[in-house]
């Protein structure tokens, strides 16, 4: 699965579209930064409620292909802008963690 | 390369928003020396730890990076109010991290583990009311 293929997905829209190519590892959930610097695997999407400029720096450092704010949570411009320097894609979604992210494995079979 | 090369930095206290900057710029240097990406994954996540600990706890210090043949160094000092109880500190889920850290998503008790989980050597050298500096390696 690739980047361009969740730009597909109806309930969740991109702020940042990345790099439509880059290949999906693995979905990851996680709302605690620390848990997910640990945790989050290199080349995945990340979905989470956790929407501040440290979610962009864990993503950043852990090589996470795609962030996916769950439940309406956004990023402010500055973060936004970041993350588009960073090539990191950044998605919204108005839905709950677990059914954004299930969307996303059954979409890519992961 | 055959000399060591080093970088320094500054690390503010209390400024989350920039906290992280230090660790990005050193996984772009060593990315462009062409290092293994695991050893770089490994690099990010230990001092990215060491700096967010460094401005939750004790606003702010330094940090010196020293990359060799061998070895990328870590050192991490700062003046703040020192580890009373290294042993604890060292547990996963134990932190002493105020709630309006814990609701940006920190203090889950993960920096340290996490940092000795991701390096080769991990030293902590602390004086309470003086400061703690740990020195951190990862084998290349």
């Amino acid at each position: 699965m690739k980047i361009k293929d969740i730009y597909e997905l109806p309930d969740c829209r991109f702020l940042v579209k990345g790099d439509p190519e880059r290949e999906i590892s693995r979905v990851f959930c996680c709302d605690l930064l620390s848990i997910a610097m640990s945790k989050a695997p290199a080349g995945g999407v990340w979905v989470t409620v956790m929407g501040n400029k440290n979610t962009l720096a864990v993503a950043s450092l852990t090589d996470t292909a795609c962030i996916v704010l769950a439940e309406g949570v956004s990023l402010d411009d500055s973060t936004l802008a970041k993350a588009e320097e960073e090539g990191i894609a950044v998605a919204a979604t108005e839905l709950p963690v677990f059914d954004m992210a299930l969307q996303i494995y059954k979409a890519g079979d992961l | 390369m055959s000399e060591a090369l080093t970088f320094n930095y500054k690390i503010d206290g209390d400024d989350f928003t920039r906290a992280g900057e230090a660790s990005s710029s050193v996984k772009n240097k060593l990315k462009q020396l062409g290092l293994d990406s695991d050893i770089i994954r490994k690099v990010a996540i230990a001092m990215y730890e060491g700096e967010i600990n460094m401005v939750i706890h004790a606003d702010g210090g330094s940090i010196t990076v020293t990359v060799s043949d061998s070895d990328i160094t870590m050192v991490l000092a700062d003046h703040g109010p020192g580890i009373p109880d290294i042993e604890k500190a060292m547990q996963e889920g134990y932190s002493t991290a105020r709630p309006e850290v814990r609701s940006l998503g920190f203090g889950a008790g993960m920096g340290l583990p996490n940092m000795k989980k991701y390096t080769d050597e991990m030293h902590i050298d602390t004086v309470i009311g003086q400061g703690t500096t740990i020195t951190m390696k990862v084998h290349i």
